[in-house]
């Protein structure tokens, strides 16, 4: 939403008439944030192959200047948005965290693609950050591989209208508009892997947990599909009933409380068996009516 | 045969692979044996004689270009480690491959910086990823994780966090449809433990201190006298990982005297998304995609490399048909057209770093959208193309051209494609090299900043293994696609483009020369295109295995890509039906090893240079840190 001025000069506050012209009327949030919007300047700071679309959408024939992303700053104390656009490494997530520290408030994170949404197809990998929100508060996520100019068009105005419904009067709301500054984020260390300062309680527990030989917090074995049949077949061999309840702690938390995965997996499985036969007996009569044409 | 017995240098220059590796065999009866392994070529080098042997392989057989080293893991097949080395020919011809193997605990290999200084880099990723030392290395440090990493992540038996199975495709992760995930059996994402009295505040900055030890700078910087007797002190300046230059997250630690840079010390691994790990994992198909995000200015010649290197493998099997002639014609004209996108985004970067910022690049990033426009008409996306395919191509060029993309202000696109094909080469993209030549080859402000500035030499090209605009800005006229051709180039007619001068100039000219000579190349594939329309691109005329079963055997597809030459080393373990994982996956990556000399070519000149010089390399980070 805009500010339209026609609108605004029509109000329900009384006007001396000389002045009708030159008064409008709108609330100070309304005001401050149609300043705001469209005065987004991003921060030059390109990461991978997004950062190329970045620079297209700012090139002439997508050109986000036309939004109000007018200039793109190289330093972060002059910008208001950062682009994360691009694959997050652990080595470089420690910059990443200082210049979000170094920019000054209101700022906003966009987390462009989909390395930087969730570590996107270099996931699995041992130097990548399953994605920037791990650190950062993200506020708008724009999806693709790399997004197209149009796609990332479409999630900076998605941020402008987030900002139309940000209001100075809460403070609760936007952190920004509380009191004093916000704590920095903890800048991440590089020791034998990346560690998160906000997680050091958890390491301590865990290697304690290792050092008597205790399993690790946070690791949980999970039963993969073979390993469901097998058991499903093991129970149903000591049990002799074909829909045996499983009742191991283990599982239990993938378990929904209704309906008996196994059960299902074995449905899905028969099913599966029964569209293989069934296409194969398709393709067998076609080589066969083929053979006798010949 | 040639007898292998000493001969003038240029009759041992002109020996074959085979005569060549004779005459190793005579030298070093006992250090040299053929690589009998099945699918294998050239020769095992005893460990212990591995730099004498490497200096009669440059010095008397003329192989004077290290192109890739590599290391490979042997776990379960032999458990050993092995540096794979090729060696060429700058006047041109195949690969001499040789090997060194060494024991799996404690390896060590000595080191070849001494022979080709193009090994340094390559080494030093090995001692890395691998945990190989290299005796005789002067500044053997990890170069893509940071020092205090745990473990080499490369070895077979080392398991990221996330780490499910061996190989793709993995179990299914939707049993009873309940989603697996690989977090939820590792909540944290971690696979380290750590010591109970871990303290933060010791592991802050070791490998902070590292780098700037690699400079050889105490913590005290020495107080010089210059020749005035003025008290100058040499100044520590850090560049990067964020700075305006807008070639990546590239940091570079350079010590300065004043305005001139003394030293620089390259600082990389900031883009490191592992993509050798994750490729060993994926079927071979399933790494398509990943090159497009190697170098992604110029996906399609990612593509082309990779799919070569496979085809060699895939061509020691029995059940393999090579690609057809539409099908390598569309692939050639693919490739220039996205040398002609890099070049136009590489000159385009380098004028915004030596002060021409954002107006010249805007103009190229116009012609750029119109090639993008018919990339994504034909392989479904702008920038990663996924376009090759083992044996043939993901499509056929579509009849007409339709903008997927069209905005609302853009006219709507509808177009014959070969008439688009033939207005893009014939008209639009000649026009966009003459408008670039006339504002720019004669430009006052250009000469000045870029004549004599970076300077490498020829010789100095070939040892640090240069290669691209950068070796050929230095006078050496090697061109992969003309060296050891591939695909049709053969039959094609282009020059190789050559500047003498090896400074940022003469890059520029590179750059511009082969601009031209693609543009030349392109306008010999449309005829060739319009005599084979309507033939298939597929040999049998219909798709091949999407999933293909690679016999034993190892191969080196390289080719020539407008950063330089990429090359791609697979090794596939074979077995019953052949393999459908790849056992090694490296990628020789010419952005990466194109840094080698850039401390060599920065010292001397000013700080405001430096970022001119970087951009005249043309790097891009994701094939960099890879």
């Amino acid at each position: 939403m805009d500010l339209n001025l026609q609108e605004l000069e029509r109000t329900e506050f009384p006007v001396p008439a000389e002045l009708e012209n030159n008064i409008a009327i709108t609330s100070l949030s309304q005001l401050y944030n149609w300043g705001r919007r469209n005065s987004m300047w991003p921060m030059l700071f390109g990461l991978a192959c997004c950062a190329i679309e970045m620079i297209a959408t700012a090139s002439s024939r997508f050109d986000f200047s036309r939004f109000g992303f007018e200039v793109m700053r190289a330093t972060p104390r002059q910008a208001d948005l950062m682009i994360v656009s691009g694959t997050v490494t652990k080595k470089m997530v420690v910059p990443i965290v200082r210049l979000y520290n170094q920019m000054p408030e209101p700022k906003y994170v966009l987390a462009m693609g989909a390395c930087a949404s969730g570590g996107g197809p270099f996931k699995e990998g041992y130097n990548v950050v399953s994605g920037i929100d791990k650190y950062l508060p993200v506020d708008v996520y724009v999806p693709g591989c790399p997004p197209t100019p149009q796609a990332l068009l479409f999630g900076m105005i998605a941020l402008q209208r987030k900002i139309d419904g940000q209001s100075i009067a809460n403070g609760d709301d936007v952190p920004w508009y509380g009191i004093g500054p916000a704590e920095p984020t903890p800048v991440p260390v590089l020791g034998p892997d990346i560690i998160d300062p906000r997680q050091m309680d958890m390491i301590r527990r865990q290697a304690e947990a290792a050092a008597e030989d205790m399993a690790m917090v946070g690791q949980r074995e999970l039963p993969s599909a073979t390993q469901l049949v097998a058991a499903k077949v093991a129970t149903a061999e000591t049990t002799g009933a074909a829909s045996a309840a499983i009742s191991d702690d283990a599982l239990s938390f993938v378990l929904p409380t209704g309906g008996n995965p196994w059960t299902e997996a074995e449905e899905i499985r028969e099913k599966r068996r029964l569209r293989a036969l069934a296409r194969k007996a398709v393709r067998a009569s076609r080589r066969s009516a083929e053979a006798e044409e010949e | 045969m040639v007898s292998p017995a000493l001969a003038p240098d240029d009759v041992v220059n002109a020996l074959s692979i085979e005569d060549s590796i004779a005459y190793l065999k005579s030298k070093h009866p006992d250090a040299v044996a053929d690589d009998e392994r099945e699918g294998y070529s050239g020769v095992l080098v005893q460990a212990s004689k591995l730099v004498e042997v490497a200096r009669a392989i440059r010095d008397d057989l003329g192989f004077d270009y290290l192109s890739s080293a590599t290391a490979v893991d042997y776990l379960g097949a032999g458990d050993h480690m092995e540096m794979v080395y090729h060696a060429y020919r700058t006047s041109g011809g195949g690969a001499l491959v040789f090997k060194a193997q060494t024991e799996r605990e404690d390896p060590e290999i000595p080191s070849l910086v001494r022979v080709w200084r193009g090994a340094d880099f390559q080494e030093r990723e090995a001692w890395d990823l691998y945990g190989i030392k290299f005796p005789g290395h002067p500044n053997l440090r990890r170069i893509l994780m940071w020092e205090g990493f745990h473990g080499h992540p490369m070895r077979k038996d080392w398991r990221e966090a996330y780490y499910e199975e061996e190989q793709k495709p993995f179990d299914n992760r939707w049993p009873g449809g309940h989603a697996h995930r690989s977090e939820e059996k590792n909540v944290f994402g971690k696979n380290v433990t750590y010591p109970p009295d871990i303290d933060l505040n010791r592991l802050m900055d070791t490998s902070e201190s590292e780098v700037y030890a690699s400079l050889g700078l105490g913590v005290d910087v020495e107080r010089i006298l210059d020749k005035d007797g003025f008290e100058t002190n040499e100044l520590v300046v850090n560049m990067g990982p964020h700075h305006p230059s807008t070639h990546g997250v590239f940091r570079m630690v350079l010590t300065v005297d004043g305005e001139t840079v003394t030293s620089l010390e390259p600082v990389m691994g900031y883009l490191h998304r592992n993509h050798e790990k994750i490729g060993e994992r994926n079927t071979y198909l399933h790494n398509i995609p990943f090159t497009d995000r190697l170098d992604y200015i110029s996906s399609m010649g990612n593509n082309h490399g990779y799919v070569l290197a496979v085809e060699q493998l895939m061509s020691l099997g029995r059940k393999y048909n090579p690609p057809t002639y539409r099908c390598e014609a569309i692939r050639v004209m693919m490739v220039e057209l996205s040398r002609i996108v890099n070049h136009l985004w590489a000159i385009g970067f380098w004028l915004n770093d030596i002060g021409a910022f954002f107006t010249p690049v805007l103009y190229f990033i116009q012609e750029r959208e119109r090639i993008l426009d018919f990339f994504e008409a034909v392989a479904g996306s702008r920038m990663m193309c996924n376009y090759m395919r083992f044996g043939g191509l993901f499509g056929d060029l579509p009849e007409r051209i339709k903008s997927v993309s069209n905005l609302t202000n853009d006219r709507i696109r509808d177009y014959n494609t070969m008439q688009f094909l033939t207005e893009m080469v014939n008209e639009r993209i000649p026009r966009t090299i003459d408008e670039l030549e006339q504002l720019l080859t004669q430009n006052e402000i250009l000469l000045e900043r870029s004549i004599g500035v970076g300077i490498l030499s020829g010789d100095d090209a070939i040892n640090y293994s240069a290669a691209g605009p950068l070796l050929r800005g230095s006078g050496v006229a090697y061109d992969v696609r003309r060296a050891d051709p591939y695909s049709i180039y053969p039959e094609l007619d282009f020059d190789v483009a050559v500047e003498q001068d090896g400074d940022m100039y003469a890059r520029y000219r590179v750059r511009v020369t082969e601009l031209r000579e693609s543009v030349r190349i392109l306008k010999q594939i449309l005829p060739r295109l319009e005599a084979t329309e309507g033939e298939s691109i597929w040999a049998d005329g219909k798709p091949g295995a999407y999933a293909p079963r690679v016999p034993f055997g190892e191969a080196y597809g390289r080719v020539e890509n407008g950063k330089g030459e990429l090359g791609y080393y697979v090794v596939s373990a074979g077995g019953r039906g052949g393999s459908s994982n790849p056992w090694r996956y490296h990628v020789r990556a010419p952005s990466f090893i194109n840094l080698t000399p850039m401390g060599l070519m920065s010292s001397g000149y000013k700080v405001a240079d430096i970022v001119g010089i970087l951009g005249s390399i043309d790097i891009v980070l994701g094939e960099t840190d890879r």
